[in-house]
């Protein structure tokens, strides 16, 4: 099942080659909406109940190293799975319509970041994640490079720079993971579950922690290590900036829960001021930045960076309820990030512009586009309600156990992002039209996209025990080994 | 007369002395040698189709004797001279195919038919023996004389495009460099045997002590065979000859000589410092690790602002020297399994890059400079694809065999405790993909070049912000020797550049291409092509261990 949900996208994609130019975006939709049909299926036949893995697949890949094919999902990463298909079916929907230049190679590309995204996330041996952590890059590298707009080639050359320094450090940091408890372990292996079991000493676990902390901070972008972030924001096209930001940001996040906290639980704590601080700072940052941005791809950008923050600090409040917190806003921000940016896709289609200065009025003749961007911006904001208040909610108080000065700057955070999320709206939906601005309504391709979208948001808002409640034993399996350490301080 | 059974009447042959069975690789080569060179007479310039033919023949049954030797036990032949084992016969036939692959890509090749067809693929094929020989090399007289029967043919070969300049300049460069390598190597050879008093590499081991502070010969040896083969391999800061000599030598000679020149000089590298000098692996591993981080970075950062394809994977070569060294100097069986499994990805996937780089030589005015594949992607993905597979491999991306190249790699070090040069080669790699994706830029990302007979005057805002910081190096690309008047008109008198008559070198590069992919996803046959190497490394060490 999982090897299927994993490899689908690049056969569809390699099949595409061979079909006819028309042919290749309706038959590249078709491979993704399969792609999501099976991920429903393996969302519905999870056992909630369970923390364990499930769907495992396990055979022998590189004996040599002890690397094996390992897959499987628990409760952290089946969701992520899902998002992972929502958002592609999207983006190629969108993309399909659009026929783009050179489209076999254009829909490879999303085929290879596809398959290589589910198999970051779907992942159980350490190796294999990292190889599918550092693969996700290729394909960005390509798509933003060959269709991409403005200054695209320095984009892409900062963003692989910025997160292949992380990715490849990772690299080193895995191997010597392996190498060093492979006394202990009884050979070489690269298997999560066995690496847990024997936790390496401190000295090692502090170094290593910080190769994986880089790469993964790198990829969300959080505060300091975003550098890339912006130039690759501007020079993306859309649907792809939708995947870089809905999707990819997440593998960071998720690789905190499922790599650093179980394998380096002393580190964890060790640092957890140190990235609570990162994440707290990301928060201000993202926020105010979003807030004088005029450019509304960076105003989503930002915002990323914010929200990231945010999902950095219910992992590192290394309590049941942040971790909580951060699966199920893991899942919030992908969507809406998500709607958010096919909205700035569809503003640019009737305004011909990125600056929100030139923006406005769009609401007195687009009701529909109105009140789906509404529901998108109030949940951005995270209003009671929404599933991002539960979300930030849950996050919170897992700070709030933690770290009380830190989680009460965060709370500022919150306020932040009503200001920027409003603005937003307000500058593109309402005031006078400019000239040059056309306010059509919503088009049916364009509604195809958004609408579910929306939908999605929205079903999520009333029923987020969808994803709670199937989250949080796979969160407590996540955070357990940092317990035995704790006992024995204060034994 | 058909050569197989030439070779089997003299497998079959008993003799005391000489077991001819392991030997029969190199008689194959030396008798197809001959016939080629005889053939070479036919016609003016020697018969194009019959001296590949022979040549590939040649090739393919040296092959499968070596692969019928990897299945037999281990031999040493003619008085423990040479050693048929694992290491050698793995490197071996990463040569025979190197070379196997530079004869499509000579076929029409403009050097290659100037020089005459039989003389170069002779000399091809005496490198190649010189190669087989070096790799089988367990005595301080066989490894020189097979360095030089390997090297001799090489400087001629580059040498051998005429009425070029820089093709002349690139061979008597590669002469005077390569004699003093050699010069120094032998010196230093004759230092350790004044102190050790022997030749054979087990021999050399047993005699020479642990502890070399009181024996400054031997020390003086080891430094100086280190430097000759530094030389050899193009370790920085022993480099300097690498990228003048890649550029200027004929296309298909540089790919031949990046890769199976590289190959088997640390065969016998890894087989003279970990066997003979085995001991004493305290003393000069700190020195080779030196190096090899030197060279990691020396390689890159020279690669950066080379315009020329290949300058630049000349220093990337020196580069990728650099991390083939860190297999050997941990001086393990999993360092030297990593080497070889190294040696062999690296083989596939510069022939794919240089075989790209020859073909646009000839389709394009613009030699082998990085606008010779601008646009590619658009108008020829079938070139296009194998260049990024390359590069990207080069710079050890996953899903293709050089990302697990470098993750044997770095196994190896870390468990070799030389983790920081595992973090060297991560480091190295962060900075080469700098210029492999300039590379992958130009191909798919930048429009074709205008076809216009003045190249110097290419307009300056195609190149936009890209080449903005390196105004310099593109003056000084102007000092370069282009491929101009002559070599135009040259190709002018053959039909111009040509396009569909390289149909056999495309259907190689792609082979290759498919390789690197192949073995980056299942490298399982290749490990285990590559653990003969590291097993027999580890016996012959065990052996010495007995005897001394």
């Amino acid at each position: 099942m999982l090897s299927t949900i994993l490899w689908l996208p690049l056969a569809v994609g390699l099949v595409g080659f061979m079909l006819p130019k028309r042919l290749v975006g309706a038959w590249a939709l078709l491979g993704s909406v399969g792609s999501l049909v099976l991920a429903i299926a393996l969302v519905a036949g999870f056992d909630g109940a369970s923390g364990a893995l499930q769907e495992s697949v396990s055979d022998s890949w590189i004996p040599d190293l002890g690397v094996r094919y390992e897959l499987g999902v628990d409760g952290l990463s089946v969701f992520m799975v899902l998002l992972t298909s929502i958002l592609w079916t999207a983006s190629i929907l969108w993309s399909a319509f659009a026929h783009p230049d050179r489209a076999r190679n254009y829909f490879f590309m999303l085929a290879v970041g596809q398959t290589a995204a589910l198999g970051a996330f779907m992942a159980q041996d350490l190796l294999l994640f990292v190889l599918f952590f550092d693969l996700m890059l290729i394909p960005f590298y390509f798509l933003i490079g060959g269709w991409g707009t403005g200054d695209r080639i320095r984009a892409t050359i900062k963003m692989i720079v910025f997160t292949l320094v992380g990715s490849l450090l990772m690299l080193v940091a895995a191997i010597a993971t392996a190498v060093l408890s492979s006394d202990a372990a009884g050979g070489l292996t690269f298997s999560l579950e066995a690496l847990r079991q024997v936790p390496l000493e401190d000295g090692s676990q502090y170094w290593i922690f910080c190769f994986f902390a880089l790469a993964f901070l790198v990829k969300m972008p959080a505060f300091l290590v975003h550098g890339w972030m912006p130039d690759a924001y501007r020079a993306a096209p859309l649907p792809v900036l939708v995947l870089l930001s809905g999707v990819l940001s997440k593998v960071g996040a998720y690789g905190f829960l499922r790599v650093v906290i179980p394998l380096f639980p002393d580190a964890s704590i060790h640092f957890q001021e140190l990235m609570m601080i990162i994440a707290v700072a990301s928060i201000v940052y993202g926020s105010i930045m979003a807030f004088t941005q005029t450019n509304v791809r960076l105003i989503a950008g930002y915002s990323s960076v914010a929200q990231l923050g945010f999902i950095t600090l219910g992992i590192f409040s290394l309590r049941p309820d942040g971790g909580d917190g951060a699966v199920i806003q893991m899942f919030n921000h992908g969507l809406v990030v998500a709607a958010v940016l096919f909205v700035i896709a569809i503003l640019y289609e009737r305004s011909e512009t990125e600056d929100i200065r030139e923006m406005g009025g769009l609401a007195q003749r687009a009701p529909v586009l109105a009140i789906l961007f509404v529901i998108v911006t109030m949940a951005t904001l995270a209003i009671p309600g929404s599933a991002n208040f539960v979300g930030e909610f849950f996050i919170l108080t897992g700070a709030f156990e933690s770290k009380v000065a830190l989680a009460l700057i965060a709370s500022v955070g919150i306020a932040l992002a009503a200001f920027y999320a409003l603005r937003m709206y307000q500058r593109t939906m309402h005031n006078r039209l400019p000239a040059g601005m056309v306010s059509r309504e919503i088009t049916l391709r364009e509604g195809a996209v958004l609408v579910p979208l929306v939908g999605c948001i929205v079903a999520l808002a009333f029923y987020p025990g969808l994803i709670t409640t199937r989250g949080e034993v796979s969160v407590e399996r996540s955070l357990a080994s940092l317990e035995e350490p704790e006992t024995v301080a204060q034994r | 007369m058909s050569l197989l059974s030439l070779a089997q009447t003299v497998t079959n042959f008993e003799a005391p002395d000489v077991d001819y069975a392991a030997l029969s690789p190199a008689i194959a080569l030396t008798v197809g040698l001959v016939i080629v060179l005889a053939a070479g007479v036919i016609g003016p310039r020697g018969n194009r189709w019959l001296s590949s033919g022979l040549t590939l023949l040649t090739l393919a049954i040296t092959a499968g004797l070596l692969i019928w030797r990897l299945g037999e036990p281990d031999a040493e032949i003619i008085a423990g001279a040479l050693g048929v084992d694992g290491l050698s016969i793995t490197i071996a036939l990463m040569c025979v195919v190197a070379a196997a692959f530079v004869v499509p890509l000579q076929l029409r090749d403009v050097a290659a038919e100037e020089a005459g067809f039989g003389e170069s693929h002779a000399l091809l094929l005496g490198s190649v023996l010189g190669m087989l020989l070096l790799a089988e090399a367990q005595n301080l007289i066989t490894f020189f004389i097979a360095l030089e029967l390997l090297s001799i043919p090489l400087y001629v070969l580059c040498g051998s495009h005429r009425i070029r300049g820089s093709s002349l300049e690139s061979g008597l460069k590669y002469l005077i460099i390569g004699s003093l390598g050699s010069a120094t190597l032998l010196y230093g050879m004759a230092f350790i045997y004044g102190g050790s008093g022997a030749t054979d590499f087990d021999a050399i081991a047993a005699g020479i002590g642990t502890d070399l502070a009181d024996d400054p010969l031997i020390l003086i040896g080891i430094a100086l065979c280190a430097v000759g083969l530094a030389f050899k391999v193009s370790v920085a800061p022993f480099h300097q000859w690498t990228p003048d000599v890649y550029e200027g030598a004929p296309t298909p000679i540089t790919s031949f000589m990046a890769v199976a020149t590289k190959a088997a000089a640390f065969a016998v590298f890894a087989r003279f410092f970990i066997v003979a000098l085995g001991p004493s692996v305290d003393q000069w591993q700190p020195a080779l690790a030196a190096l090899a981080a030197i060279s990691i970075i020396v390689g890159n950062v020279g690669a950066l602002g080379q315009d020329s394809l290949k300058r630049l994977l000349g220093y990337s070569g020196v580069a990728q020297a650099g991390y083939i060294l860190v297999g050997l100097l941990v001086a393990t069986e999993e360092g030297v399994s990593a080497m070889v499994f190294y040696l062999a990805a690296y083989t596939i996937m510069n022939l794919a890059a240089f075989a790209v780089i020859a073909v646009r030589e000839r389709e394009t005015p613009f030699g082998d400079d990085i606008e010779s594949v601008q646009g590619l992607g658009r108008d020829r993905p079938a070139l296009a694809w194998p260049l990024t597979i390359a590069m990207l491999a080069l710079a050890g991306l996953p899903g293709t065999a050089g990302f697990m190249g470098k993750l044997f790699l770095i196994e190896s070090s870390v468990g070799g405790d030389y983790t920081w040069l595992g973090v060297m080669i991560v480091i190295g790699s962060m900075i080469s993909l700098a210029y492999y994706l300039r590379v992958i830029s130009a191909i798919w990302m930048r429009p074709a070049p205008q076809l216009a007979p003045a190249i110097a005057g290419a307009s300056p805002d195609a190149h936009g912000a890209f080449h903005a910081g390196d105004g310099s190096s593109r003056e000084d690309r102007e000092d370069r020797p282009r491929p101009s008047g002559p070599v135009l008109a040259g190709r002018a008198l053959r039909g111009g550049p040509s396009g569909g008559r390289c149909s056999l070198v495309v259907g190689a590069t792609i082979i290759a291409a498919a390789a690197t992919i192949v073995f980056g996803i299942a490298p399982s046959p290749l490990v285990d092509f590559a653990e003969n190497a590291g097993s027999s490394i580890v016996e012959m060490v065990g052996q010495v261990g007995q005897t001394g």
